[in-house]
């Protein structure tokens, strides 16, 4: 709530060149960001490569430690790093997904995880890393298990969206999956039983004040009490569940609207992401990056958020990615666009 | 350049091998600039309700069109209204640029495409 006395700006910390085709998607990687421990994340391109950046203790800028090509053929459009940073799970167009580990500097492809019909376009890890999620345009959600000695087993292909389903990712906190698509709804997949089957247990649809056009991407707040989805329809929707009477046992607490933020976007929002601290960025087709937080004036039932700054033209083309990077000392955020640069921003105070 | 885009529908009707028809009305196209903005609107009107090629004329437009322009631009694509039965269907993946991007990367419609805006025929 602080944030909106503050006088912030959005300040580019450093813009990276290397990839040669439009950048698709950027992950953190978890384990870094920690004392002593330099700063990491990948990016992955329409290049067919996966770049590492890496930034340097000594002249804090973020240099290109590895590019992982000749592996994907077509595009690769998602990337994600496994909770201990061990591992990073790539997506391609060629209908493999990749997963790779850092060995003395070098990654190597352990393995690919083949059975999508067509392009996969997202891979996502449970927070315990125990499990996997897979989508893509051949309309389903594949759940893999981390086996021992790093082997991956499908345990089951979910179906029920009806069309493209661009991204996937776990809750926070709990084994529960959630998907979006390009038949313009979120689908909620969850199991009962450990050892049970997943099913789908809510779809956020139009009728329950859903989108209107294609979901791009989701995030979750850091309590995981709050869902926020953007989309081709120009508008943000924040959802909240009941979440401690899901933790607790007793069943499934559905996500219901809480409101959206329309008039803010003329064009597409590709990617939605949660700071740790409550900052909403969203990454859009009009080159800019918004941050939102929650409203001082909105009611404890009914919160409401505002747009807490705007940065134009933060690239020259479409943006698709937007990440707050986990670190505590400085508030970092990266953007990936159509241009094929990334850049390192930093919300800070204007000096 | 729009005799290049109004050839394009004639040429991918001939490669599928219809029925040769008078085609005499090709595509029109009707080409909206912003240069501030940096934005284009063109609709572009299908021969026929049904035509099944409209989402392959339609990224053959994208395609020419990307040439055309500097990379900023942003390029919307629509059926003009009321000229096809899945209208709204057609305009949404047309505008979808995930869907089109995995489209070009496909060897056979690629191919298909650059031999629409490229083919010795025209």
């Amino acid at each position: 709530m602080e944030f909106l006395d503050a006088n912030l700006e959005l300040k580019e910390i450093q813009k990276l060149q290397g990839h040669t085709d439009r950048v698709w998607s950027i992950a953190w990687n978890p384990a870094t960001a920690a004392a002593n421990v330099p700063t990491v994340f990948a990016s992955c391109s329409g290049d067919k490569t996966v770049r590492i950046w890496e930034q340097s203790p000594s002249t804090l800028s973020w240099d290109c430690k590895a590019v992982l090509e000749e592996t994907h053929t077509r595009t690769v459009r998602s990337c994600a790093w496994s909770p201990s940073g061990k591992l990073l799970a790539t997506a391609s167009f060629d209908a493999t997904t990749a997963i790779w580990e850092n060995v003395g500097g070098d990654f190597e492809c352990l393995s690919t995880l083949e059975g999508h019909e067509n392009e996969v376009k997202c891979v996502s890890w449970n927070a315990s890393g125990s499990l996997l999620a897979t989508c893509g345009r051949d309309k389903t959600v594949w759940i893999w298990e981390v086996m021992p000695g790093n082997e991956f087993e499908c345990i089951q292909v979910l179906q029920g969206h009806t069309q493209d389903v661009k991204m996937v990712r776990w809750h926070p906190t709990m084994d529960i999956l959630f998907s979006c698509s390009y038949d313009n709804t979120v689908k909620v997949w969850w199991s009962e039983d450990d050892d049970g089957d997943w099913s789908c247990v809510q779809t956020l649809g139009e009728s329950s004040y859903g989108h209107s056009s294609t979901v791009w991407s989701l995030d979750f707040n850091a309590k995981g009490d709050k869902l926020v989805t953007c989309s081709d329809d120009l508008t943000l929707k924040i959802w909240e569940a009941d979440i401690t009477m899901m933790q607790s046992g007793d069943g499934y607490a559905p996500w219901n609207h809480l409101c959206t933020l329309s008039g803010y976007h003329d064009r597409t929002i590709f990617s939605v992401h949660w700071s740790r601290e409550g900052i909403i960025a969203s990454g859009a087709a009009d080159d800019a990056v918004r941050l939102f937080v929650q409203s001082k004036d909105g009611s404890m039932n009914e919160p409401s958020y505002q747009l807490l700054l705007k940065k134009e033209k933060a690239h020259e083309m479409d943006i698709n990615s937007v990440q707050w990077c986990h670190g505590e000392e400085k508030r970092l955020l990266a953007s990936a666009s159509d241009d094929g640069t990334i850049k390192v921003w930093e919300l800070a105070t204007l000096s | 350049m729009t005799l290049g885009l109004i050839n394009a529908n004639p040429v991918v009707h001939a490669k599928k091998e219809r029925v040769a028809q008078q085609l005499s009305v090709l595509s029109e196209e009707s080409i909206t600039v912003d240069e501030k903005l940096g934005r284009i609107l063109i609709t572009f009107t299908p021969t026929i309700q049904h035509c099944s090629m409209a989402t392959v004329i339609g990224l053959c437009l994208r395609v020419k069109l990307k040439e055309c322009f500097p990379p900023h631009f942003k390029v919307d694509i629509k059926v003009a209204p009321g000229s096809h039965a899945d209208e709204e269907s057609v305009n949404k993946l047309l505008n979808d640029k995930e869907r089109v991007a995995a489209a070009l990367e496909n060897p056979n419609l690629r191919q298909l495409v650059d031999e629409c805006l490229y083919s010795n025929e025209l």
